[in-house]
């Protein structure tokens, strides 16, 4: 096996570009469970775990190589709220936001906020040099996302008009080092318009936008309004039943755990 | 390949095998067996290391990706002479069973008392949570730890 070390993301293109079969390392957190369980065994690996320019944090700006452990002391509350839940301690100070976008599980802790928050994933080719994909252009599928075989995943941008409120929580088994059965966030903005974006109910991050649009503008929503909310939200997410849960369950979930957060928002 | 690290304090040329993770180097190449080799997913936390200040698992590190870094061991937290505060707190307070787990238990805890000599009951058991001990004996392990940070700086 080979292994490239190099010092910054133009080098780290140009590796990819050379040998498109090369695969991406960042916190390891996905790649070596895979390794050591047999289900890959790269020829080439590309490490950018020290690579500085990947790690710079910006409120408007998260390099892919920013960790867990540095999110959770972040200014975007609901980020914050989800890179708590990614793992343990073990695993936050190793995985990195990049590597959440790059694996593209449906269950990735980040991926609800990215929704919410309208991100787009930047990505960086040494020929096409750096190319900003929206969030439901990027993530495709189930382990699948829009990155060339040439491009590595360089940050996380957000607009400058991310709202301040904003909530998280997912549901698992046990408080830590859980995969998530149903994960979901919600902002509202100044204006009053409500965001929900779930995680780990669809093949990928998705937006519940009859369920936002029900409730939206409203700053004081009757219990049946609110009743009415949780259940299209549990209408429209596309769970299946996996040996974590059940689709029926991930429904129910779904909505109890979406109302929950939207009144959180309302409270503040 | 030939991958150079501190292990411990010490200059190691380690030889790696492909992609083999930094447990399977500590354990089978350094001749550190402490380190444990259980979950192999980083969920059980019993290969915990502490790799260039952070505190990980090392069974999610790929040892390629360790060149010039330096890792502490549970075999680094002691000498000969005298154990880690964590180790004596938890002998005296009686929190190991079959004690598998309980050398990443301390490099977990003594990494926490590193960086907060006086952690709250709920900062350890944060700290603790990516560890698993299947003989369920936590009671003892947060009572050691409890113990000792209420003890004077």
């Amino acid at each position: 096996m080979e292994f490239s070390r190099p010092a910054s993301t133009e080098e780290a293109a140009a590796i990819k570009a050379a040998d498109p079969g090369a695969t991406i390392l960042a916190g390891g957190t996905d790649l070596m469970v895979e390794v050591n369980f047999g289900h890959a065994s790269p020829d080439h690996v590309i490490g950018l775990r020290r690579v500085d320019d990947l790690a710079d944090y910006q409120d408007t700006r998260i390099g892919a190589g920013v960790t867990w452990a540095r999110l959770e002391e972040c200014s975007h509350r609901a980020l914050a709220q989800a890179a708590r839940t990614v793992g343990s301690p073990q695993i936050r100070a190793a995985g990195t936001i990049g590597g959440n976008i790059g694996t593209a599980s449906p269950a990735g802790d980040g991926l609800p906020w990215l929704a919410a928050a309208e991100a787009e994933i930047e990505v960086y080719s040494t020929t096409r040099g750096t190319r900003l994909v929206s969030w439901d252009q990027f993530f495709t599928g189930v382990k699948q996302n829009a990155l060339a075989d040439d491009e590595v995943i360089t940050a996380a941008v957000l607009p400058e008009n991310v709202p301040s409120v904003q909530e998280f929580a997912k549901i698992g088994q046990r408080s830590a080092m859980v995969i998530s059965t149903v994960s979901a966030c919600v902002m509202r903005d100044d204006e009053g318009s409500i965001r929900v974006a779930l995680g780990a109910v669809a093949p990928t991050p998705i937006r519940v936008r009859q369920a936002e649009a029900l409730v939206s503008g409203q700053s004081n929503p009757s219990e049946a309004l609110l009743e009415e909310f949780a259940r299209t939200v549990s209408a429209e997410v596309k769970p299946i039943t996996d040996h974590r849960s059940t689709e029926a369950y991930r429904r129910h979930a779904s909505g109890v755990l979406a109302r929950r957060l939207l009144e959180r928002c309302l409270a503040q | 390949m030939i991958i150079n690290m501190t292990v411990n304090g010490e200059a190691r040329n380690a030889v790696v095998a492909g992609s083999e993770s930094l447990l399977t180097t500590l354990r089978e190449e350094l001749g550190l067996p402490g380190s444990k080799n259980a979950c192999e997913q980083g969920e059980c936390g019993s290969c915990t290391v502490i790799l260039d200040g952070a505190l990980v698992t090392s069974c999610l590190v790929m040892s390629a990706d360790c060149e010039d870094s330096e890792i502490t061991t549970v075999e680094g937290l002691s000498t000969d002479r005298e154990l880690h505060a964590v180790q004596r707190a938890l002998l005296d307070a009686g929190a190991v069973q079959c004690g598998f787990c309980t050398p990443g238990f301390v490099v977990a805890a003594a990494h926490l008392f590193e960086e907060n000599r006086h952690p709250s009951s709920e900062t350890i058991r944060e700290a603790l949570s990516g560890n698993i001990c299947r003989c369920t004996g936590y009671g003892a392990i947060l009572r050691g730890l409890e113990a000792l940070a209420q003890e004077p700086s």
